[in-house]
């Protein structure tokens, strides 16, 4: 089981609910990724529009957990102030934190980050940090207060997949015992694959199931991925090697030349 | 009163942020709110009182990565 904070969950694939083709859609993609955390957010919202309060009914009818983020924030201040507001709707601790420092990568402010998590850790926020892959920044989440760290595969939405295998393994290798979910960048089911193989908890997909042809499909798709990925981790994989090693024995084979 | 909501200026009549809400239209919504950027929770909303130039955000369930 995966656990985050407190929290057990069967399922490792998190699933976003931003840019899909209609909420019906939404919902079906969300089941057939057999998700049980889903990512959400706050925005405006006029007087005569209910937008926000159908969808928000939706992901409740839905029976999952909600990770509400602070997508767009730029400052610490920001980020603070729309946890609180989102502690108050969507009644959950979590938060996903966001603080962004780069916009044409999305790159995250590691430096608000981990002012934005000290502050929120210490209200007893249960704080899913948006991070690079970063050893020291990091260790500076976890001393803030964080129990689990979300570092990005690449920029958001760019479906590159995991840009830093070197930086990410070293991640992995240096916090065993830290959940480590990949957020951010995943482009097809076979980054997911490897995200788990390399030994990541968990992976949270947004745009590459939303904006697929036919995101239902890729949803499921996904769920397969992380499970194949994940399985083949705890089975333990081969070390790659420079040169060939013939599986087949040569002890007895004939002499036909 | 002129106050600043959700970035769009409206005349309002009420003194208090709950009941600006309600005559905004935006009564029994699940909303939460900040005044000036700051964060106040629904049970505070009745004791906050607002004065023309405030920049009240009235924020909403949102799709999100």
């Amino acid at each position: 089981m995966l656990k985050l904070y407190d929290s057990e969950l069967a399922s490792r694939l998190l699933l976003g609910t931003a840019r899909y083709p209609s909420p019906a859609v939404l919902t079906d993609a969300v089941r057939a990724a057999r998700a049980e955390v889903v990512t959400v957010s706050l925005r405006r919202e006029g007087a005569a529009d209910r937008s926000g309060q159908g969808f928000w009914s939706i992901i409740r009818g839905l029976g999952v957990r909600v990770l509400p983020n602070t997508a767009g924030c730029h400052t610490v201040k920001e980020a603070v102030t729309t946890a609180h507001m989102a502690r108050e709707v969507f009644g959950t601790p979590w938060v996903k934190l966001e603080v962004i420092g780069e916009d044409d990568t999305l790159q995250p402010d590691v430096f608000g980050l981990t002012e934005a998590a000290r502050i929120l850790c210490a209200e007893g926020f249960e704080v899913f940090p948006y991070t690079t892959e970063d050893l020291v920044v990091a260790e500076r989440l976890l001393a803030a207060g964080c129990r689990v760290l979300m570092p990005w595969g690449s920029p958001i939405g760019s479906g590159r997949g995991l840009n830093n295998l070197f930086g990410l393994t070293a991640l992995r290798a240096h916090f065993p015992d830290v959940p480590l979910v990949i957020d951010a960048g995943l482009g097809v089911p076979s980054h997911a694959a490897q995200a788990m193989e390399l030994g990541f908890d968990a992976v949270l997909i947004n745009t590459a199931v939303a904006q697929a042809t036919d995101p239902v499909t890729m949803a499921a798709a996904f769920a397969q991925a992380v499970e194949a990925g994940r399985a083949a981790r705890l089975a333990g994989p081969i070390e790659p090697r420079d040169f060939a090693e013939p599986s087949t024995p040569v002890v007895g084979q004939a002499f036909l030349g | 009163m002129r106050i600043l909501v959700n970035g769009v200026w409206r005349e309002t009549v009420s003194a208090e942020l709950a009941a600006t809400l309600e005559e905004l239209g935006y009564g029994g919504r699940i909303v939460s709110t900040a005044v000036n950027g700051e964060f106040v929770a629904a049970d505070a909303r009745s004791g906050c009182t607002l004065v023309n130039g405030d920049r009240v955000e009235v924020l909403a369930p949102m799709q999100g990565g």
